[in-house]
C-alpha cells in the first residue's frame, strides 16, 4: 500500500474539520476525494502533506509513519502537491518555476556553486533537462520562457503539475487541478492526470467536476462534514443513495 | 525595603508610559498589519511639541499636552495617508523600510528645529508623596493616574463608540469588515492618528523626568516593540501586561544589577520569548 | 565565454571596471581614496544584506551589529592583544559568522515582522555590549591605531591606494559569490522563500534551515566588511555597530536594487557620494534623504539595477516572441487570454475562502 491513512482527525477550536478518516491509496491508481464545500477535503490534504498537524490518527507512506512530518520532508520522501488556487512564482518564467521543483533533488551546496565543481555543472544540466521534460510531459514546454503571470489559467495549472512532477514524486496530491479551467479543456487535462500513473506517479486528487472524476478515478472517497460518507469505485459511488442525496444531486444543479 | 517600594513605584510609572506607547503600536499592527518602526520618532516629536507649547508659547502643562496630542494625531493621519497607504499591497519589507525613512526624517526635522543638545522640560508639578516610607515624586503619581484614566477611556472608546468598534472589527477580520461596509482606509488613518495621540500623551508625561533629544525615541521604540512581541502583535491585553512586566523588570535590574543590564533586559527577554514561541507569548495559536 | 553576451554580466563588469580605475583619477587625494575605500567596506556588508533581504526576502536589522563585531574583533585584537591584522581578521569573520549562525537558530523559527524585530533586538544587544562593556571595548573612547594588514616588504598597506585594491579584491570575491549563489539552486531556494514560504515548503524547501544559513551568510559578509573597515579608518567607536549603520546599509541596497548582483555596489557608491555632498549639513541630511527613501519604496522599489535588469529582460522576451511568435499563438486556448484567466482566477479564490473556513 502506497499511502495508509488511519483514523485521521483534526480539530480547530473544538470543531472537527476532519474526523476519523481511513483511506488507502494504491500504487498506480488515481484516487479521488469529493464532497461539498466545507467537507474538509483541503484540510485532509494539508494533514497528509504536513501543513497541519493531525489531532488524531496516523498517516503512513510506503510503510513509513509520516504523521508528524513537515511538508518539505514529505516532498523529500516522494509526496508532491499542488494547491487549489494555482500557486506559481508569478515573476519567474515557467522554466524557472519548474526548476524550483528540482531544489529538493539537488545535492550541490553553495560551495559547489562558488567553485563551479563538476558536480554542480552536472547537476545544473540534469535539472534543466528534467524540468524541460516535465514541461513537455504536461504539454506547456513552448511557454517555458513566458512569465507565469502572463500565461492562460490552463497553462498555469499544467505548470503547477510540472513543478510537482519535477520533485520526482511517487504520489501527487492534486487539489482541484481543473478548477478554473474552461469546460472544453477538462478532457485534455483529465488525460494528463490519467497518464501520471504510467510514469510511476500515483494520484490523490480533490475535484469538483463530477464528469471528470467519474472517468478518471479508480477509487472515490466521499466526504461530508469532515467524515467518510462512502468509498468505492465510480460505479458504486454513483449508485449510492447517501451520496446522491448529499452531493451529486446538488452538484448537477450547480454545474448547469 | 524602602528602596524596593520606591523602585516598584518607579517601575509602575514607567510601565504606564510604555503602556500608552505600546497600545497604539499594537493597534496599528492589528489594523494595518504594519510594525510602525517610526513610532519612537512620533514619541520624540510629541515630547518636543509639548515642550514648544509649554516653554516657548507658555500655555499651561495640560493644555500643552493636549495641543501636542492633536497635532501629532494629524501627523499620524498624514503618515498613514502619504506613506503606509500607498504601500498597502507591497511586500511586508517595504513598509518597514518606509517607516525607517519617516523615522530619520522626523529626527532630522527635530534636530533642525531644536538642535541636537539635550533639553530639559521644567516640571510644573512639583513635590512628592510618602507612601510606605518611600518618597514618590508627584510627577510619577500623575503618570500612573493618567495612564489608568487614558486606558479606561480607550477601552470605553473601543467597546462603545462607532469608531472604536470599527477598529476592533477590522483588527479581527479585515475582509469581513469590508463586507459589512466599514471603510478600512478611513479606519487605518484613524488608528495611526490615535497611536500618535497616545504616544504623545506618554511623551508629555515623561518629558519632565527625562531629557529631550532627537534620538530619545530610539530606545523606547525598541522596548515597545519588545513589549508588543511579548504580548503578541495586535493584542491589547498583551500590550498592557507586557508593558508593566517589562518596566518593573527593567527598573529592578537597573537598581540591583546595573543600568546597562537594565537597558538590555527588554531585548534579552524578547530573544528568549521568540526562542520559545516565535509568535509571542499571548498570541492566538496559529493554525498549523 | 557566452556570459559576455549577457547585458547583466557586461553591466556588472563595467561598474567594477569603473570602480577599479578610480585610483587613477583620485590616487593622489588620500581623503577621497579613504572615502571610496570605506564605501567598498560598506558595500561588502551590503552584499550580506542582499542575501538575507534581497534574495530571501527577510528584513534583517542586525547587519550594523555584525559589521560592528567584525570591526571590533580586528580593532581590539590588533591593539590590546597585538595580533597581526590577518589573524584578527580571520577570527573576526569566523566569530561573526558563528554568532550569525547561532542567532539564526532562533531567527529561523520567526517570519516577517517577527524576524525583523528579532534581528533588530540582536543588533541592539550587540550595540549595547560594545558601547557599555568598557573593560573590554573601551566603550565611547573607542579603539585607536588599528593595524594595517602586513604583507612583508611586498606592499605597504598604509598607502591608501594599496588598501583600496586589497578591499576591492575582497569585494570582487563577494560579488562573485553573490553571482554564483544567484544562479545556483541555492539562490533559487532563497528566491523561492522570498516569494512564498508556504509554496517553498510545498516543493520541498527546508525553509527554516535555508533562512538560518542565509542569515549566517549575511553575518559573514558583515564581519568581512567591518573587519576591513576598522583597518581602513584606523579608529573605531561604538557608532560602527549602531542600528543607524543598518539603516544606512538598507538605503544603499534600496537605491541599488535588492536581489541583484550589481545593486549593492551601485547603490553604495551613489549614496556614499550623496552623503559626501551633504557633508556640510550632515545632521540634517535625512530631511532630504528620509523622503527619498520613502519615495523609492513607493515608486521605485526595484532600485536602479533592478530597473535596468527588468528592461533588459523585457527586450530579450520581445525578441524571443518575435522569433517563435507564430508557433505560440497557434495554440487554440491562447485566445482566452489573461482576462479570461483572471475571471476564472477570481472564482477559484472564492472557493478557497469558503474552503479554508471549514
Amino acid at each position: 500500500m502506497l499511502l495508509e491513512i488511519r483514523g485521521l482527525g483534526k480539530r480547530f477550536g473544538g470543531l472537527d474539520a476532519v474526523k476519523n478518516i481511513d483511506l488507502d491509496v494504491q500504487a498506480g491508481q488515481v484516487t479521488a476525494v469529493i464532497g461539498p464545500n466545507g467537507a474538509g477535503k483541503s484540510t485532509l490534504f494539508n494533514l497528509i502533506h504536513g501543513f497541519y498537524r493531525p489531532t488524531a490518527g496516523s498517516v503512513a507512506f510506503n510503510g513509513r509513519d509520516i504523521t508528524q512530518s513537515s511538508p518539505h520532508n514529505s516532498v523529500n520522501g516522494g509526496i508532491a502537491r499542488t494547491f487549489q488556487t494555482t500557486h506559481l512564482f508569478d515573476d519567474s518564467t515557467l522554466l524557472e518555476n519548474v526548476l524550483a521543483g528540482r531544489i529538493v533533488r539537488s545535492k550541490s551546496t553553495v560551495f559547489d556553486a562558488i567553485f563551479h565543481t563538476p558536480r554542480h555543472r552536472r547537476e545544473s544540466a540534469l535539472n534543466h533537462d528534467k524540468a524541460l521534460e516535465a514541461l513537455e510531459f504536461c504539454g506547456v514546454a513552448e511557454f517555458r520562457h513566458d512569465l507565469a503571470s502572463n500565461v492562460p489559467q490552463e497553462v498555469q495549472k499544467r505548470t503547477a503539475v510540472a513543478m510537482a512532477l519535477a520533485t520526482e514524486p511517487e504520489l501527487m496530491l492534486l487539489d482541484e487541478p481543473a478548477g478554473g479551467i474552461p469546460e472544453e479543456e477538462t478532457t485534455d487535462f483529465g488525460n494528463l492526470i490519467r497518464s501520471l500513473p504510467s510514469r510511476g506517479v500515483s494520484v490523490l486528487l480533490v475535484e469538483h467536476k463530477m464528469s471528470m472524476i467519474m472517468g478518471l478515478a479508480d477509487t472515490i472517497l466521499v466526504l461530508d462534514h469532515g467524515q467518510k460518507l462512502a468509498i468505492g469505485s465510480p460505479a458504486e459511488i454513483q449508485s449510492n443513495p447517501d451520496v446522491i442525496r448529499a452531493y451529486l444531486g446538488t452538484t448537477k444543479d450547480e454545474e448547469n | 525595603m524602602t528602596l524596593f517600594t520606591q523602585q516598584l513605584f518607579n517601575g509602575v510609572a514607567l510601565g504606564g508610559v510604555y503602556c500608552l506607547a505600546a497600545i497604539g503600536l499594537t493597534l496599528v499592527f492589528g489594523v494595518l498589519r504594519i510594525p510602525n518602526l517610526a513610532h519612537g520618532a512620533l514619541y520624540m516629536l510629541g515630547a518636543y511639541v509639548t515642550y514648544f507649547f509649554l516653554t516657548t508659547v507658555g500655555v499651561p502643562y495640560v493644555a500643552a499636552i493636549g495641543i501636542a496630542a492633536l497635532i501629532l494625531f494629524v501627523l499620524g493621519v498624514l503618515l498613514e495617508r502619504l506613506v503606509f497607504h500607498p504601500l498597502r499591497n507591497a511586500p511586508h519589507t517595504h513598509h518597514m523600510i518606509a517607516a525607517i525613512g519617516a523615522m530619520f526624517f522626523f529626527q532630522s526635522v527635530a534636530q533642525a528645529i531644536w538642535g541636537a543638545d539635550f533639553r530639559r522640560m521644567e516640571t510644573p508639578i512639583s513635590g512628592s508623596l510618602h507612601i510606605l516610607d518611600a518618597e514618590i515624586s508627584a510627577q510619577r503619581i500623575v503618570i500612573i493616574v493618567t495612564a489608568v484614566v487614558v486606558l479606561a477611556l480607550l477601552t470605553w472608546f473601543i467597546k462603545r463608540s462607532i469608531h472604536g468598534q470599527t477598529i476592533e472589527a477590522i483588527e479581527q477580520d479585515r475582509t469581513g469588515a469590508a463586507l459589512v461596509g466599514i471603510n478600512p482606509a478611513m479606519v487605518s488613518m484613524l488608528t495611526v492618528g490615535l497611536s500618535a495621540l497616545l504616544v504623545t500623551i506618554a511623551a508629555g508625561l515623561v518629558a519632565p523626568i527625562n531629557l529631550l533629544s532627537p534620538t530619545m525615541g530610539d530606545s523606547l521604540n525598541l522596548k515597545v516593540f519588545a513589549i508588543i512581541i511579548l504580548g503578541g502583535l495586535g493584542s491589547l491585553p498583551g500590550a498592557i501586561v507586557g508593558s508593566f512586566a517589562l518596566a518593573i523588570a527593567e527598573t529592578m535590574t537597573a537598581t540591583y544589577i546595573s543600568s546597562a543590564v537594565g537597558e538590555a533586559v527588554a531585548f534579552v527577554v524578547l530573544v528568549a520569548v521568540l526562542a520559545i514561541r516565535p509568535t509571542g507569548l499571548f498570541a492566538k495559536a496559529v493554525q498549523r | 565565454m557566452n556570459g559576455l553576451k549577457n547585458p547583466r554580466i557586461l553591466g556588472t563588469l563595467a561598474v567594477l571596471l569603473v570602480v577599479a580605475l578610480t585610483p587613477i583619477a583620485f590616487g593622489d587625494e588620500a581623503y577621497i581614496m579613504r572615502v571610496i575605500t570605506v564605501g567598498l567596506c560598506s558595500t561588502i556588508a551590503v552584499y550580506g544584506m542582499n542575501i538575507i533581504l534581497g534574495f530571501t526576502g527577510q528584513l534583517s536589522l542586525a547587519q550594523g551589529g555584525f559589521f560592528g563585531i567584525g570591526a571590533y574583533a580586528v580593532g581590539l585584537l590588533t591593539t590590546d592583544f597585538d595580533w597581526s591584522f590577518w589573524q584578527a581578521f580571520l577570527v573576526g569573520v569566523v566569530g561573526t559568522s558563528a554568532i550569525g549562525y547561532l542567532s539564526g537558530l532562533i531567527a529561523l523559527r520567526t517570519k516577517d515582522e517577527y524576524f525583523a524585530i528579532f534581528t533588530m533586538a540582536i543588533g541592539f544587544i550587540i550595540y549595547l555590549t560594545i558601547s557599555r562593556w568598557e573593560a573590554v571595548t573601551h566603550a565611547h573612547s573607542g579603539v585607536n591605531n588599528v593595524k594595517f594588514p602586513a604583507a612583508g616588504d611586498l606592499v605597504d598597506f598604509s598607502n591608501p591606494t594599496a588598501m583600496f585594491y586589497l578591499v576591492f579584491a575582497i569585494l570582487l570575491i563577494c560579488v562573485y559569490i553573490t553571482y554564483a549563489i544567484r544562479r545556483s539552486s541555492v539562490g533559487r531556494t532563497l528566491l523561492t522563500i522570498r516569494t512564498s514560504e508556504d509554496l517553498a515548503d510545498a516543493i520541498g524547501v527546508n525553509v527554516g534551515l535555508s533562512k538560518q544559513l542565509a542569515f549566517a551568510a549575511s553575518a559573514f559578509f558583515g564581519g568581512i566588511g567591518g573587519g576591513l573597515y576598522a583597518s581602513v579608518v584606523g579608529f573605531i567607536g561604538p557608532d560602527a555597530a549602531t542600528v543607524d549603520k543598518t539603516f544606512e546599509f538598507l538605503m544603499f541596497i534600496l537605491v541599488g536594487g535588492m536581489g541583484t548582483v550589481a545593486g549593492p555596489l551601485v547603490g553604495t557608491m551613489i549614496v556614499t557620494f550623496l552623503f559626501e555632498f551633504f557633508q556640510d549639513f550632515q545632521a540634517y541630511r535625512f530631511i532630504v534623504l528620509g523622503p527619498i527613501i520613502i519615495a523609492l519604496v513607493i515608486f521605485a522599489p526595484r532600485g536602479i539595477v533592478g530597473y535596468l535588469g527588468g528592461f533588459v529582460d523585457k527586450r530579450a522576451r520581445q525578441r524571443r516572441i518575435g522569433s517563435v511568435g507564430a508557433n505560440a499563438s497557434s495554440r487554440p486556448h491562447d485566445s482566452t487570454g489573461p482576462e479570461a484567466s483572471a475571471r476564472t482566477g477570481t472564482s477559484a479564490d472564492n472557493v478557497t475562502t469558503t474552503e479554508e473556513k471549514n
